[in-house]
């Protein structure tokens, strides 16, 4: 019995230094909510990397179609990536408005965040739609097969990033800036900036790489 | 209007799958009829199919898993018979359907078996062994188990409308590609697996999430039962590797349905992809499964021998060198296609380092019982039949390691020997071990010893029988799958596997049996005390069945073995008699949300697995809907009063201060 007591003493201080940090107990909800959902962005930034790998593997393949510098337009992408970037900013300012309970400032900068995430969507459907009437569309080549399956997963995910923006929208309307709206509000702020993330890596390996080969 | 779907779905010129299926649905029926008639059904929604409680949910996550395992087991004991009949002969399957059911063998028992039974012990214990009242994300939790659930009844909806699967139970492109897989076989397997992936990777993370944020106080990371610890790792496993299952899948079903080339033969597709891709997932799996058995082993070793695990942290050490490592080895699966000499060699002895910390983890469970006064009570039967079984598994998984024997023995039936001997050995051994473990804590009565006594000894027998002669069967030559041959050498063992599965058959019957016996003895085998087995982590701490709320007050953690520590502590102050001051208890209350989003889903996977587009956007804007609707809420917590929680809590006291009063008297 006693030696149980001990060895159980001894492995929270491992090197005896007489100091025993005590777990305090379970965390506020808050930090676990945000703690799952960084476990989520996580699982969900490797289910990204199976498609960037995908890409690596095929982007050589074109199959006699067109390779990625004959279809890129370097103008588009690069507004898209400055609407996905601001909206980052913008997402930055509705979480700040939602902790000091700005209504005026959250909607504004919602609807800010909105309306960059729309106009990249619009921007990145053209784009495809443009393809498609081509001939280029995913069915043409591996190459183009991995490109569109890439790209189009980060849209979707902004997408549904769209929906939840005006859910939260929304609840907020609805219900006032209640702690559990509060957590949902910070989970979304942490998928838009984790979206903005993977973007940054969409742009460099399929856009940057793609139009110098 | 119905896409693909048509009369001709039906299998009405097959009477084996129509007469299964027939019997299924008169079983469903008459169990709904029954629970109607008796009036049950408010009961069952309101307690079961609505709860958040994470008790409940792992109740139901292990009844899906042992239901399913029914099914899986005779999809297998079909397999036995046509290959012990098959001899020069085409037994009694036909090709097509025979590969139906090799596939949904193997589909339904590692995803619809082994892991729902896995989760399904997590979710009951976790959250008692640490101290707390409930896992992170309670709702979360019930719609992880509907989803898996939705799942499980997709692949049983393919036994009648349509048909499942005939390319093994990985789906290896090019043959599980449209241009030869026309069917939507495919898609019925691919479907279920998405969906009840999203259930896996949800629980994942909300275990996740509990044993690294929700710990009672004094919970110290080296301070955790080793089950919480394999969860740990277990969880983080499929946190990381369901993914690659989603986007794979995903890839796969983009080829079938929009014609993308991912995976196919023209256009610059890359099928070796797919392996790549699969087993990265594949791999990291069986180790997401037999991790936390390593962990019920831990506990139920230590405890029926009376002493605290033996090299307690290097056992943790163990298992996390475990859960890194288990993604380095993924390439074994496949040493004979082409990757080079150098390759395979790296990931031939990634794979034997492997073993190390799985060979630490034995010899810790040996020392353990060395000098401890061991209890030969069910539990602990399942432990000792692990070791010796599951060494022998690891010894032949040692050997496919070696490339150039993999070379020989690659897709031969000594594979299929090899997991199964782990998978059933390991696995399946500890689910068991944990089922007689825990069930009284889940239900307040004990099982049947003799009945369980009696079951061990059939399977652990039954298992040899079976699976060792498909081992000499392989080193003779033959190989996986085989719906009929004509090598004589092969014929007597595989009379002598068929034999075998009758006996694994025969522990299947007495483990329902001893279910059966003492939900009628259950007056005599009631646990009163909640602590059964003489435990030493904080489940046994509680009543048995816990109260929802599990614990009166968070437990205050001094040390490893946290309740034998109590138990020690207690004798010495001969149970402190003060009066503790309860407080009112916030519990999360109970919602349909992850049931209905279930349905949802289930309508969704159906109508994309037919091409009923109008459904797919049904389903799918009702699940979105069902999420708003949770979202909209006021209340999500309700109250138990102080006098309440007091009032459960003294009554547990009392047969506690009972039976030590007459362990005293004796």
């Amino acid at each position: 019995m006693a030696m149980t007591a001990t060895v159980g003493h001894s492995h929270a201080d491992p090197h005896h230094v007489g100091l025993v940090i005590e777990h305090p107990g379970p965390a506020p909800k808050r930090i676990v909510t945000a703690y799952g959902f960084w476990i989520f962005l996580l699982s969900d930034i490797v289910m990204f990397s199976c498609f960037f790998a995908a890409y690596a593997v095929l982007s050589g393949q074109t199959a006699g179609g067109p390779k990625g510098s004959e279809i890129f337009e370097p103008r588009y992408v690069a507004i898209e990536t400055v609407c996905l970037l601001l909206s980052s900013f913008t997402c930055g300012m509705a979480s700040i408005a939602a902790d000091v309970r700005n209504r005026f400032w959250f909607y504004l900068s919602m609807t800010a965040t909105c309306m960059l995430g729309l106009i990249f969507l619009v921007l990145e459907f053209r784009e495809f739609a443009d393809l498609i009437a081509r001939g280029y569309g995913p069915s043409r080549s591996a190459f183009l097969t991995a490109f569109f399956s890439l790209v189009g997963c980060h849209g979707l995910h902004v997408s549904a990033g769209v929906l939840w923006l005006l859910t939260m929208m929304a609840q907020v309307f609805a219900k006032g800036f209640r702690a559990d709206i509060l957590r949902r509000m910070l989970c979304f702020a942490l998928f838009w900036h984790a979206l903005d993330i993977i973007w940054v890596a969409v742009f460099s390996v399929v856009y940057l790489l793609g139009s110098g080969v | 209007m119905l896409g693909k779907l048509d009369w001709s779905a039906i299998p009405f010129d097959q009477p084996i799958p129509l007469v299964a299926g027939a019997v299924v649905l008169v079983a469903i029926f008459g169990v709904l009829g029954w629970v109607v008639v008796k009036g049950y059904l408010p009961y069952l929604w309101r307690e079961w199919i609505t709860s958040v409680d994470h008790k409940r949910i792992g109740v139901m996550y292990i009844l899906l898993a042992s239901v399913m395992l029914l099914r899986g087991g005779s999809d297998a004991i079909m397999m036995r018979i046509q290959q012990a009949v098959a001899y020069q002969s085409q037994g009694y399957l036909p090709p097509e359907h025979y590969n139906q059911i090799f596939s949904a063998h193997g589909t339904i028992m590692i995803f619809f078996v082994a892991m729902p039974f896995v989760i399904g012990l997590m979710n009951l214990v976790v959250p008692l062994q640490l101290g707390v009242r409930d896992v992170a994300f309670p709702t979360l939790n019930s719609v992880g188990f509907w989803l898996t659930a939705t799942g499980a009844l997709l692949v049983n909806v393919s036994l009648v409308v349509g048909e499942f699967a005939r390319t093994g139970w990985l789906a290896f492109p090019p043959l599980s590609e449209l241009s030869y897989s026309p069917g939507v076989g495919v898609d019925y397997y691919a479907w279920s697996l998405q969906i009840s992936g999203v259930g896996t990777l949800v629980a994942g993370i909300n275990l996740v999430t509990t044993v690294l944020k929700l710990r009672t106080k004094g919970m110290n990371y080296l301070r955790m039962p080793m089950f919480c610890w394999t969860t740990l790792a277990s969880n983080l496993l499929i946190v990381a590797a369901f993914p690659i299952l989603t986007a794979t899948l995903a890839m796969l079903l983009l080829d079938r349905y929009l014609g993308f080339h991912f995976f196919t033969n023209e256009a610059g597709g890359n099928v070796m992809m797919f392996m790549n891709l699969i087993w990265a997932w594949g791999h990291p799996e069986v180790y997401i499964l037999v991790l936390p058995a390593f962990g019920i082993f831990s506990e139920v070793v230590s405890t029926f021998s009376g002493k605290a695990l033996f090299g307690y942290r290097s056992m943790v050490l163990a298992t996390m060198a475990i859960c890194v490592v288990s993604f380095m080895v993924w390439l074994h699966h496949f040493f004979t296609m082409g990757a080079g000499p150098n390759v395979n060699a790296i990931f031939g002895i990634a794979s034997m380092i492997i073993a190390v910390p799985t060979g630490v983890k034995i010899y810790n469970w040996l020392f353990t019982m060395y000098g401890g006064r061991i209890r030969f009570a069910t539990p602990m039967l399942w432990a000792v039949g692990f070791m010796v079984t599951f060494i022998i598994g690891g010894l032949t998984g040692v050997l496919l390691a070696v490339p150039p024997a993999d070379f020989i023995l690659h897709n031969s039936m000594f594979l299929v020997a090899h997991f199964h001997n782990v998978i059933i050995g390991g696995v399946l051994f500890g689910a068991f071990a944990g089922f007689e473990y825990w069930f009284p804590k889940a239900f307040g009565f004990r099982l049947d010893e003799r009945w369980g006594k009696a079951a061990f000894w059939f399977t652990f027998t039954g298992f040899y029988v079976t699976f060792m002669p498909l081992y000499i069967a392989g080193m003779l030559g033959m190989t996986r799958r085989m719906q009929h041959y004509n090598v004589a050498a092969w014929r007597p063992w595989m009379i002598i596997a068929a034999f075998g599965m009758a006996v694994l058959t025969m522990g299947v019957i007495c483990q329902i049996v001893q279910l059966v016996v003492s939900i009628r003895n259950r007056e005599a085998l009631r646990d009163r005390t909640g602590d059964p087995w003489d435990g030493r982590s904080l489940e046994w701490a509680t009543s048995s069945p816990p109260p929802v709320f599990n614990f009166a007050f968070n437990p205050d953690v001094r040390g490893e073995d946290a309740y034998w520590d109590m138990k020690a502590r207690a004798k010495q102050q001969s149970l402190a008699h003060e009066t503790p001051d309860y407080q009112d208890i916030e519990m999360p209350r109970n919602s349909p949300t992850g049931f209905v989003c279930a349905f949802f889903a289930t309508i969704m996977g159906f109508a994309l697995i037919w091409h009923i587009w109008w459904m797919v956007i049904l389903g799918g804007l009702g699940a979105w809907a069902t999420f708003v609707v949770f979202a909209w809420r006021d209340h999500d917590e309700y109250v138990i009063p102080a006098g309440e929680v007091a009032r459960i809590d003294r009554a547990n006291i009392d047969e506690r201060r009972n039976l030590v009063s007459m362990a005293g008297a004796v």
